[in-house]
């Protein structure tokens, strides 16, 4: 009977020996990397576009794989914070994790601090210009302000009454930001290429509270959506993460009326309703992950704070653009000239739509004359601009 | 605690239960085995993962333990959801004044009594709702928790919004000071465990060696029968309403001083509604409530293990919790319907 279970012990041993050489052998050719997405990765919206990017990593460098949990948020999963789940991606082996929410900002720098062996990539937020986060955290954010001021060109070309909506997710600096490119870009279409008066041109904000619809929590898009429609707007500019300003366009397209959209995030954003749909400004996540996750994998990481530019000679270059701008069904084909002299503009840089004079919404002077913004006067805008319809702050 | 054939109750109820579970799974072409198997590795099978699962149960078992006293006085306190919120609320308020001269220690020790307090009034509103408006328990709480949902979001996009930000995201963080201190290598802060260990003795001893636990359970078992030994089952029932509601409340502060280190809309996690299951499931012995509890922060921290092993959404692991606390309670009713059949 003892030999027996000193046999036993011995054979269990070596598998155990066996095993854990095994994955050791394993883990080291592999390079697992999380990424954390704040809505469910079929959103056709922003987690989607990350999420595929992160599929694209593991086809460019061998050996990356993709560790991914998606509805990172206490909405959809309570009682689980950021940390809890970068424990959890590290005790996988992660070696580099994404976090895809301006929410996720508090947790990303918690468990940045907790595993500073770990590279961490904070999407839209600024922690590295701030210095709040350690050298272990980079930012990565693409310069959307060009992709909105082509949606809200695109927009004034095409609305009928001259009244534009916005559907807004909460109020932060990043928002205020791409509402006020989207403005700028639909004043200029309106002024400048149909030669109307500004007077005529409306431009309304409505915030839901969030990023996506938290029923109980935020205010219904879809209702905010339809609400615009109700109100006299034909055309609606999506600023939030999922669909529904598209979808409540196609409706009501079906149900008779001339209303066109504008969603945001996804290159295929609009294939929920694309006859209602003028075009997409779309993030290319491949570019900026490209380099970062390359950067860490080589073991070339530095902290760095990545704002990134359109590839301006092919914006919508899948290898080479972090923005995108696709137009889609609805768009009227006679104003493709004016749309493609206007991104011509915007790349050799002959146009800046953030110059002054320009006001803030409270009256005071924003910019004087021919005074252009700097970077950072744009990514920290305090205030929407004058002319702007909805709340600052 | 156990049956005829000598097996003890708690197996006669969650064998049955598990079996249900295993044959839903199954019908979705999902081993049993499996998902076991991931959410065990994910909930204890290393200390930080076991310390992911005592982040969440202890504010379960603070809820609990609310629960069962007022279980215990007969009364239905659905309205627990807002107790939680209110504490965090009421925490919060304290946590907010970390620029005073107060020390840190002495600021966390306020905000929990804080959160005692403004648990308790919410249940104690509750309790004179019923007192008072002849207003049923369940539907005073259900109101109620709809008022603290909305008074929770406008204190985060009103008075205690982020400079320059309007959002759903929750205020702004705590001072690094005022979170409770967690040693390296965990991830809960010890002193809220001390604290919930304490709390439930506290319950335990109440309910089963005090006059007023007595008096409790003599209010549940027949609210007119204990008039007779010079009992006020309102004001035993209110008392009790109180306590629940405080107690929920505690496990308010934890959420914003350990688990979230600010006030977000939610807050409460659901453990308000999660616990009364759980105390059902226990059938409203103390004893066995933990025990549960720990099972269902299991389930509740290894399910973020479905998704990213499984490719199976995370979702799945409500529903196990919610099947087994049906067939559980069917499993109950019906021993309990053959007991009295051979009783008579």
């Amino acid at each position: 009977m003892k030999h027996i279970t000193i046999l036993l012990q011995t054979i269990l041993a070596a598998c155990f020996l066996f095993f854990s050489l095994n994955s050791s052998f394993g883990a080291d050719s592999k390079y697992p990397f999380g990424l954390l997405m704040v809505g469910p990765s079929n959103d056709h919206g922003w987690s989607q576009a990350h999420f595929e990017a992160g599929k694209e990593m593991e086809k460019i460098f061998p050996g990356a794989e993709m560790i991914y949990i998606d509805k990172v948020n206490p909405a959809d999963r309570p009682g689980i914070t950021i940390p809890m789940l970068v424990d959890d991606l590290v005790s996988k082996g992660a070696k580099l994790i994404i976090g895809n929410s301006d929410d996720m900002k508090d947790g990303m720098r918690e468990a940045s601090m907790m595993h500073p062996e770990i590279n961490f990539i904070h999407i839209s937020g600024d922690d590295v210009i701030t210095g709040k986060s350690g050298v272990n955290l980079s930012n990565l954010m693409g310069r959307m302000t060009y992709g909105k001021m082509m949606a809200g060109f695109t927009a004034a070309m095409s609305s009928q009454t001259g009244k534009i909506a916005y559907l807004g997710p909460l109020i932060n600096a990043e928002t205020r930001r791409l509402t006020a490119a989207a403005y700028l870009g639909a004043r200029y279409a309106w002024t400048k290429i149909r030669k109307k008066d500004p007077a005529d041109l409306k431009f309304k904000i409505s915030w839901i509270g969030f990023w996506f619809n938290i029923p109980g929590v935020t205010s219904d898009p879809t209702l905010v959506a339809g609400s615009f429609i109700d109100s006299g707007y034909d055309v609606i500019i999506s600023g939030i993460d999922t669909t529904e300003a598209l979808v409540v366009a196609g409706q009501k397209r079906k149900g008779g009326k001339d209303v066109l959209a504008i969603p945001y995030d996804y290159k295929n954003g609009c294939s929920s309703a694309p006859e209602a749909c003028l075009g997409v400004p779309y993030f290319n996540w491949v570019p900026g992950y490209t380099r970062l996750i390359g950067n860490s994998m080589t073991g070339k990481w530095k902290q760095e704070f990545l704002w990134l530019s359109p590839d301006w000679k092919s914006i919508n270059n899948p290898k080479t653009s972090p923005i995108g701008f696709k137009t889609g069904d609805g768009f009227d084909e006679k104003n493709r000239k004016a749309l493609t002299d206007f991104q011509a503009s915007l790349a050799d840089g002959s146009l800046k739509l953030f110059t002054g004079p320009l006001n803030f919404q409270d009256g005071t002077v924003f910019l004087k004359d021919k005074v252009s913004a700097t970077d950072e006067q744009i990514w920290n805008l305090p205030q929407l601009l004058e002319g702007m319809g909805g709340a600052s702050k | 605690m156990t049956s005829s054939l000598g097996i003890p109750r708690f197996i006669i109820i969650t064998v049955p239960a598990l079996g249900v579970v295993s044959l839903l799974l199954l019908s979705l072409g999902i081993s049993p085995l499996t998902i076991a198997i991931t959410l065990a590795r994910g909930s204890v099978l290393s200390w930080l993962k076991f310390n992911h699962v005592l982040s969440v149960w202890i504010p379960l078992l603070l809820c609990s333990c609310g629960l069962l006293f007022t279980f215990r006085a007969g009364l239905w306190n659905i309205g627990i959801e807002g107790q939680v919120v209110c504490g965090a609320i009421g925490a919060t308020l304290v946590l907010r004044l970390g620029n005073t001269y107060l020390p840190a220690a002495m600021l966390l020790s306020l905000s929990f009594l804080s959160a005692f307090l403004a648990g308790g009034v919410w249940g104690a509103l509750a309790g004179f709702l019923k007192n008072r408006g002849g207003v049923n328990e369940i539907f005073g709480g259900l109101g109620l928790n709809f008022v603290a949902q909305g008074a929770i979001l406008w204190f985060i996009l009103g008075p205690w919004k982020r400079e320059g930000m309007a959002s759903m995201s929750g205020t702004d963080l705590f001072a690094r000071e005022l979170w409770m201190w967690v040693p390296r290598g965990w991830r809960t802060a010890p002193a809220a465990l001390i604290l919930t260990v304490t709390v439930f003795l506290f319950t335990a001893f109440i309910l089963s060696a005090t006059r007023f636990g007595l008096k409790i359970k003599a209010v549940g078992l027949n609210p007119k029968a204990s008039r007779l030994f010079g009992i006020n089952p309102d004001l035993t029932g209110f008392t009790a309403m109180i306590i629940g509601g405080g107690l929920a409340g505690l496990a308010g502060a934890v959420q914003v001083s350990c688990v979230y280190h600010r006030l977000i809309p939610s807050i409460s996690s659901g453990y308000g509604y999660l616990a009364l299951l759980i105390v059902m499931l226990a059938n409203y012995k103390v004893t066995l409530t933990p025990i549960i509890c720990l099972l269902f922060a299991c389930l509740t921290a290894g399910s973020i293990q479905l998704p990213i092993t499984l490719q199976i959404d995370s979702s799945l692991s409500g529903v196990i919790q919610g099947t087994l606390v049906l067939s559980g309670l069917l499993a109950h009713g019906l021993q309990q319907r053959r007991l009295l059949r051979k009783g008579s």
